[in-house]
């Protein structure tokens, strides 16, 4: 090793979030499953333009009709346009799937790394909530809870779907934080004057985050699902507005017979979830340096 | 006669991947054959392969024999014949050695059951006696205890016991002294020559450390990327090596014994500790968590750095530095004493002259690789502290490549991982991020001992650049006399947490004063055949390990390892038991210090 004497070149040092950037967009499945999801945003929220049947409108000239000119995608039980009602679906379920699993991971991580990191009272505290939480039913609380927050609308629906969805992640989170705290990096900062919550911002966060973005990845899913799961018994999503997990619910019955009915919700919700998770595992790879297959 | 072990054309191979290549040594009975090399120079896989103790996606060729028998190929069966009985390992770190659930005699008398047809009496007896020959106080009673109930000397120690149990002709040791403090060391490396003696076997040495070999080896290989590159007695080896490797590997140690010139005088006073105190509650319970105890983890340190000047602390492992440096680093008010950065005071800080503060002290860890944060491009970490103190964007970028430059690392490699860069350039790293905000003292925790001698130069010849250049203080914490030697201008020496003696270099390592220190620096091994011999007649060995801190000493706390202690009269040994020795500036913390020559 021996000192460089040629000048510096004047360009800065890229910065982390470049890298991430740059390690991401070289990754093809991630591009891809990027890709696919703007393409369903794009569906959802231009297809109701596209086609003259609105989602309630009941056409009693054609019950359960067959995919056709008419009706794209056929009509259901009765009468009204799969396709219609499957964009309207997807225009909420893609909201909800991915703003429950953003709230929820950002709030797991945010609880979960401070209780960690503060650790004494602090800990207590939040723990405890976490625990409080964990113990309530959540499907009662929801129950009855969410008639009043319908004013809200569907983002008070997120909020309290999010509230029941995060507290395992802050458990995993806290205890990840307890042993990076003690690496010599996180005291290396800490002597330098990095503040505690820019150190958990800078270096916690990032270190979990492996572990972060492949838990977002099955929330989506699982958020999806359990929408469906509370819209069927009467809470969440209401008839006539529809979701991916109400439509899919409806079809069940008809797949074999009727197979548009169902495989047209279904298909899109498993694009959607196999396109989430290209994209988490392409940031996975792009945040972690020492990832296989990621070179810089 | 034939050779004992005779190793021709040794190839080792890891899934394809080269390790070990044409390697031919012999080793007679009754000979040290010392195999030193720097870390993935192929010296231990060598070692492992004689008793087929290489992990399973390694292959070997070549021939590999012992008294005649062919070990490369043998069946599993023939193998464990061999183990203990006829060749013996000691290994590194004996802790992962024995079995945690089961009692040293247990296990020391097993491993004579193996080997010998006898009673379950008198192999007790037997490990009892082998205890007892490697220098463990109370054999009897300590054969009872655990291994974790061992400290890391003993387990050494047991694991030497253990070997002999077999009476092996040939004892494989792998770096046996590596994880242990340099007394200990010195206690372990007798042990071995005990062992070596009763037994009459041939020992084969494996160690980074050329001044081990050169005190123990009869005959020296070199090893570098899987192959040897010299061999030769050690007289041979150390005083006329052929090969260029050799010569320069040599000249890259930093000797204990190095003439150095005279630095010039230093500036104003930058740090002064006086009677710095940590102590750490010992708890029990799960639920209600009672105090059942005190570490006294450091009890009365003194320090002053000036500026432009190197102060190195020393002590052994367990002494209390790291945990000195962690107290000052935290800036806030010492649990006791008195503790003044840059003539201010902690504990009397605003916020914002403790950011202040923060600027002008700056840290370099031991672990380099620990002390990067494995997710940030390198030009980021570097930037940390920088930013920490407000730097604008176009600042960063302009300081980024000139500290990187600095440091001798390519300026172009700023979006780099840590992980992409060899140790050496890791710690480059270290210094470039702790020089970004223009400190003024710079603290060292081991920056060297995680790094092979060649990187280990490299390092010392850049700190020690930068403190010309930029007329840095530095707080050296170290274990290693020799890179003190090196770089320091003044040492401070603790024992057990507190201040036993300090002084400039050439003054205390010419006449340290203090026992400690001369039991120290008599202990620090040689890379010199000769010398290094006719050094370890003289040696200060201190007998056990350094007493448990969780209890407070009255008098001199190290008395009960005192050389001196022992010599003195009745009334004298009273003052040792009541009286704490007071320090004083550049002195030593001994009732009855004499100066004596140890180097």
């Amino acid at each position: 090793m021996t000192t460089a004497t040629r000048p510096a070149p004047a360009a800065a040092p890229t910065g982390r979030s470049a890298l991430v950037l740059r390690r991401f967009l070289r990754n093809g499945s991630a591009l891809t499953g990027a890709v696919v999801l703007v393409l369903l945003f794009l569906l959802a929220f231009l297809g109701p333009y596209l086609t003259p049947w609105s989602y309630s409108h009941i056409d009693y000239g054609a019950l359960r009709s067959a995919p056709g000119p008419d009706h794209w995608w056929g009509t259901n039980r009765i009468g009204q346009d799969v396709f219609a009602q499957t964009v309207r679906g997807l225009q909420k379920s893609l909201i909800i799937g991915l703003l429950v699993a953003v709230l929820a991971t950002g709030l797991a991580s945010l609880v979960g790394a401070c209780a960690g990191y503060f650790g004494g009272w602090t800990d207590r505290l939040l723990m405890f909530c976490v625990d409080l939480l964990l113990v309530f039913p959540s499907f009662l609380v929801i129950a009855i809870v969410s008639p009043r927050l319908r004013s809200g609308g569907w983002f008070a629906f997120v909020a309290l779907l999010t509230v029941f969805a995060w507290m395992i992640t802050a458990r995993v989170v806290r205890s990840m934080t307890l042993s990076l705290k003690e690496r010599e990096f996180v005291r290396a900062a800490r002597y330098m004057g990095v503040g505690p919550f820019r150190i958990i911002w800078r270096h916690v966060l990032p270190n979990v985050a492996s572990f972060l973005v492949i838990d977002a990845t099955i929330q989506v899913g699982g958020a999806v699902m359990s929408e469906t799961a509370l819209s069927y018994f009467g809470f969440g999503v209401q008839p006539p507005d529809v979701s991916l997990g109400t439509l899919i619910a409806s079809g069940t019955g008809a797949a074999i017979t009727y197979p548009w009915m169902f495989f047209f919700a279904a298909g899109l919700l498993v694009v959607f979830v196999l396109a989430v998770n290209l994209v988490g595992d392409g940031l996975r790879d792009a945040l972690d340096p020492t990832a296989e297959g990621a070179a810089r | 006669m034939s050779p004992l072990l005779d190793i021709t054309s040794l190839d080792v191979d890891f899934g394809g991947e080269a390790a070990v290549r044409d390697v031919n040594l012999t080793l007679d009975r009754g000979e040290v054959l010392g195999l030193v090399g720097e870390s993935g120079s192929g010296k231990s896989v060598t070692a492992l392969s004689v008793l087929g103790l290489l992990p399973r996606n390694a292959t070997a060729r070549g021939s590999i024999r012992l008294d005649g028998t062919e070990l490369l190929g043998a069946g599993e069966r023939a193998l464990t014949r061999i183990r203990g009985d006829r060749a013996a390992m000691v290994f590194q770190d004996p802790l992962s050695a024995f079995t945690p659930v089961h009692r040293i005699g247990d296990q020391i008398a097993e491993a004579v059951r193996a080997h010998r047809d006898i009673g379950r009496e008198q192999a007790r007896t037997r490990a009892v006696e082998l205890l007892d020959l490697v220098g463990i106080p109370e054999p009897a009673l300590r054969a009872k205890a655990f291994p974790h109930e061992f400290s890391g000397g003993m387990r050494q120690r047991a694991m030497i016991a253990m070997a002999m149990a077999g009476e092996p002709d040939l004892i494989l040791a792998d770096e046996p002294t590596t994880a242990l403090d340099v007394t200990i060391q010195a206690q372990i490396l007798d042990v071995l020559r005990t062992a070596q003696r009763e037994t009459g076997a041939a020992v084969l040495l494996v160690s980074h450390d050329l001044g081990v070999i050169a005190g123990t080896a009869d005959r020296v290989a070199v090893m570098r990327d899987g192959r040897i590159v010299e061999q030769g007695t050690a007289a041979e080896v150390f005083h006329r090596p052929r090969e260029p490797y050799t010569r320069q590997l040599l000249a890259a140690v930093p000797r204990i014994d190095a003439p150095r010139e005279p630095r010039p005088p230093t500036g104003g006073t930058v740090l002064k500790v006086r009677g710095l105190t940590r102590t750490f509650p010992v708890l029990k319970g799960t639920v209600v968590k009672r105090r059942t105890g005190t570490v006294y983890a450091v009890d009365g340190v003194d320090l002053d750095v000036r500026r432009g000047e190197t102060l190195a602390l020393v002590g052994e492992s367990g002494s209390g530095k790291s945990t000195t440096l962690f107290e000052l680093l935290e800036l806030a008010a010492p649990e006791g004493g008195t503790v003044e950065l840059f003539g201010q005071r902690l504990g009397s800080l605003t916020p914002a002259e403790a950011k202040a503060l923060r600027r002008r002290v700056q840290i370099v860890f031991q672990d380099p690789m620990a002390s990067l944060d494995p997710r940030m491009p390198v030009g980021d970490i570097i930037a940390e502290p920088l930013r920490t103190q407000g730097a604008d964007r176009a600042a960063v970028a302009r300081r980024v490549p000139e500290l990187l430059t600095q440091v001798g690392l390519d300026p172009a490699h700023a979006d780099r991982f840590p992980h992409q860069f060899s140790g050496g350039q890791r710690q480059r790293v270290g210094i470039a991020r702790a020089l970004s905000v223009a400190p003024e003292l710079l603290v060292l925790d081991e920056p060297v001992s995680a790094l092979d001698v060649s990187v280990q130069a490299g390092v010392l010849d850049l700190l020690r650049r930068l403190k010309e250049e930029l007329g840095l203080a530095y707080l050296f914490v170290s274990h290693d006399l020799s890179v003190v030697r090196n770089i320091a201008d003044r040492v401070s020496v603790v024992y057990l947490g507190r201040t036993v003696e300090a002084g400039p270099v050439d003054e205390v390592f010419a006449r340290p004063r203090h026992p400690y220190t001369q039991a120290l620096l008599s202990a620090v091994p040689l890379p010199d055949p000769e010398r290094e011999r006719e050094r370890q007649r003289s040696r200060i060995l201190l007998a056990g390990d350094p007493p448990s801190p969780t209890r407070r000493y009255d008098g001199c706390r190290f008395r009960t390892r005192c050389p001196l202690y022992v010599q003195l009269t009745v009334d004298e040994q009273k003052r040792c038991a009541h009286d704490v020795p007071g320090f004083e500036q550049d002195g030593a913390a001994c009732h009855f210090p004499r100066a004596r020559t140890v180097l």
